[in-house]
């Protein structure tokens, strides 16, 4: 019996096989779950070359989570596939390249805007676009890196980070009677495609070369993934606005 | 499998192409695909998706920044493939 038997999920976020997303979606299979699959634009062909990588196929919805249109459309598009949602994974973050890199003082608003559009209302936006076919039970599980201090150049994308947890926080109120619980997976770091666009990501992996207490692998998604399926089973039934740290516990170190 | 270096050329060459448009005569191990082939993230991406599948290798994530020409590409997909 898998954990997640029976359940069905929306997966956002598949770039390549490296994704953490990716290792979501194919560990969920494992355990039982039927997945869908997002992804938008350019990317859209490239998720859907690797989504025949995952044990069983799996549907590819477009998706732009700034697009009201898609958004708006998203449930009767679910449709063809699943009467319900029991889970979905929230993996989306960009900022432009002006708002990373020790840009921090001079980034305009229109990035930061675009950073916190994308990176954390759409946490917010994503889930009300699926809201009408989540169950009792079910679980929205996004992906933070923890934005409690000010990391070497990650800038507005760390501020986008705080403000994803924030939103969470606010979803897991507002969800909650509806007995949908909102949480968030802080991986360390992860060499995925989405990391080689952090200027100072090598920085992030000497950091916890040194202070992890338990040794991180920087190229195994694994340890985050089986975080945010266990998220989605019914073995966290009370935890919601919660932020589950998969970073080898370096939160908790000083020095 | 093995490949050779002028196999890897002529069909990273044809997948370029089916990519990007840039016609396959145009894809030259000296040429950078960022600074000559105009090639962004977004399609190398989908350029590296197709040479794995094409030549059964893997190409992990964090080495694609180092595949600056494609020579450097070539020359990974060879080794991998050995």
């Amino acid at each position: 019996m898998g954990l997640l038997d029976g359940r069905r999920l929306l997966v956002t976020g598949v770039l390549t096989d490296s994704s953490i997303a990716f290792e979501v979606a194919r560990l969920a299979q494992l355990e039982g779950a039927s997945v869908v699959l997002t992804s938008f634009g350019r990317a859209l062909r490239i998720t859907e070359k690797i989504a025949a990588r995952l044990p069983e196929r799996v549907p590819v919805l477009e998706l732009d989570v700034t697009d009201p249109t898609h958004l708006d459309t998203l449930v009767d598009r679910l449709g063809a596939h699943t009467d319900r949602l029991d889970g979905v994974l929230h993996s989306i973050g960009f900022a432009p390249p002006g708002a990373l890199g020790g840009n921090f003082l001079s980034t305009g608003w229109e990035d930061v805007a675009t950073a916190l559009q994308v990176s954390a209302y759409s946490l917010k936006s994503l889930a009300m676009a699926v809201r009408p076919l989540l169950v009792p039970g079910s679980s929205i599980v996004g992906l933070d890196f923890d934005a409690t201090v000010a990391w070497p150049l990650y800038d507005w994308m760390g501020v986008a980070k705080a403000a994803l947890e924030s939103t969470a926080r606010y979803l897991a109120r507002y969800l909650g009677p509806e007995e949908v619980r909102v949480n968030l997976v802080a991986a360390g770091p992860i060499r995925t495609m989405a990391a080689q666009g952090i200027p100072g990501f090598e920085g992030f992996e000497g950091v916890w070369g040194e202070r992890s207490p338990l040794p991180w692998d920087v190229t195994d998604a694994g340890p985050a993934a089986r975080a945010a399926v266990a998220l989605m089973s019914d073995w966290f039934p009370k935890t919601t606005g919660e932020i589950v740290h998969v970073d080898g516990g370096l939160h908790a170190t000083g020095a | 499998m093995a490949h050779s270096e002028q196999d890897v050329l002529a069909g990273l060459a044809e997948i370029v192409n089916e990519e990007s448009g840039i016609p396959a005569s145009d894809v030259t191990l000296e040429k950078s695909f960022t600074d000559d082939l105009d090639v962004d993230s977004l399609t190398m991406v989908s350029i590296v998706v197709a040479a794995e599948e094409k030549f059964g290798v893997k190409i992990p994530d964090d080495e694609v920044k180092n595949l600056k020409t494609v020579g450097d590409a070539v020359h990974f997909i060879v080794a991998q493939a050995a």
